[in-house]
């Protein structure tokens, strides 16, 4: 027989589970925005180290 | 039923209680200074190569919280204060926090050598090796001076936002620590004369234990006037400029000013009004760091329009 009724622990490991969900999402998003940033530089002949030098 | 029960032990941590381990508060600051460092610097980083550079040095000073939670579990569970994190009331075992400080830690540093330079990422590495094993393992269970050793980690925050730009260390960064590092001594002092924590109980020397609360007193007056020379230096150095003289002349003036009050009192005074002057030095502390790296940002953005800077 399934266990139907939710325990306050349910919602507190539900908010645990979204919140880490979330964040790696954005972890995923910031990696490839960076990726994005640091490609078009080289494709613009420059690396990312030299604009730091100027 | 009793299978649910006997995971039901009503201590499940919730998502923020793992956001509560990184320190939020002292994060806010660390994100503030680094920011600060990374703007005034010169040179130019991609601004969203500067957004991700922060938010890993943010990252980082979180990583090292968790670490300190963890190690100073003992400590916080017998005082009032820090009773409610997350790992003395049960709610994070002390494990989880050492797994989620070392995988933050590895991880922010990878990520800033990554996006910004592997100086930056390496100097990240060594602020958090600094705070925590340096300060929390070694010298805070040993010296009355702990809180002078635990305000440079807090004060390397600007020097890595500066690295990002320039990959490295020049004496305008030098004087930015040296601003902070000479401020948290009183700063945290001035706060540890009005919250009377059990330090002695937790076996920390705290100096208002060590040496008592006159002598704790005198320290903040040393080291306010001991600051000021470091924060003139700063409005004088390449980064500074006549808003941040001014500020500068203004803020020492007044923390000095508060320092000589508290010095002024005893402890039977301090009592009779609530430690009234004790957290108004306080309270300023924080607005004279705030003001002091808000004045920098101005001076900074104040340039392209032909002022700003000397």
């Amino acid at each position: 027989m399934a266990i139907r009724q939710d325990h306050e622990i349910h919602a507190r490991r539900k908010g645990r589970n979204l919140g880490l969900g979330l964040v790696l999402g954005a972890l995923v998003a910031l990696i490839f925005g960076l990726s994005v940033v640091k490609i078009s530089h080289l494709v613009e002949g420059k690396l990312p180290e030299e604009e730091v030098a100027q | 039923m009793s299978d649910f029960s006997a995971i039901d032990h009503g201590q499940e941590a919730e998502f923020g209680d793992y956001v509560q381990l990184l320190k939020p508060r002292v994060m806010s600051l660390v994100v503030f200074t680094a920011m600060v460092g990374l703007i005034v610097a010169p040179g130019h980083v991609h601004p969203f190569v500067a957004f991700t550079a922060i938010l890993f040095i943010a990252l980082g000073g979180g990583a090292s919280g968790a670490l300190n939670m963890w190690y100073d579990a003992d400590i916080d569970r017998v005082m009032r204060r820090t009773a409610s994190r997350p790992i003395p009331s049960g709610k994070v075992g002390e494990g989880e926090a050492l797994g989620l400080g070392l995988a933050l830690s590895g991880l922010s540093c990878l990520m800033l050598g990554l996006a910004a330079n592997w100086f930056a990422g390496l100097f990240l590495a060594f602020t958090i090796f600094f705070y925590v094993v340096i300060y929390t393992m070694w010298l805070k269970r040993l010296t009355p001076q702990n809180i002078v050793i635990g305000g440079a980690a807090g004060a390397f925050p600007p020097m890595i936002g500066w690295a990002v730009v320039t990959g490295g260390v020049s004496i305008e960064s030098l004087l930015m620590f040296a601003l902070i590092f000479m401020w948290t001594p009183p700063h945290f002092w001035a706060l540890c004369l009005f919250m009377k924590d059990d330090y002695s109980k937790a076996g920390v020397p705290m100096l208002t234990v060590t040496h008592g609360r006159p002598a704790t007193r005198k320290h903040i007056l040393v080291y306010t006037i001991l600051l000021a020379p470091f924060a003139f230096a700063l409005a004088a150095s390449p980064i500074g400029g006549p808003v941040t003289l001014v500020v500068a002349l203004v803020l020492n003036a007044l923390f000095i000013r508060g320092a000589i009050r508290i010095v002024r009192r005893d402890e039977a005074a301090a009592e009779a009004d609530g430690y009234k002057a004790e957290k108004a030095f306080f309270k300023f502390s924080l607005a004279y760091l705030f003001l002091h790296f808000g004045a920098l940002l101005v001076e900074a953005s104040l340039v392209p329009f032909g002022f700003g800077g000397w």
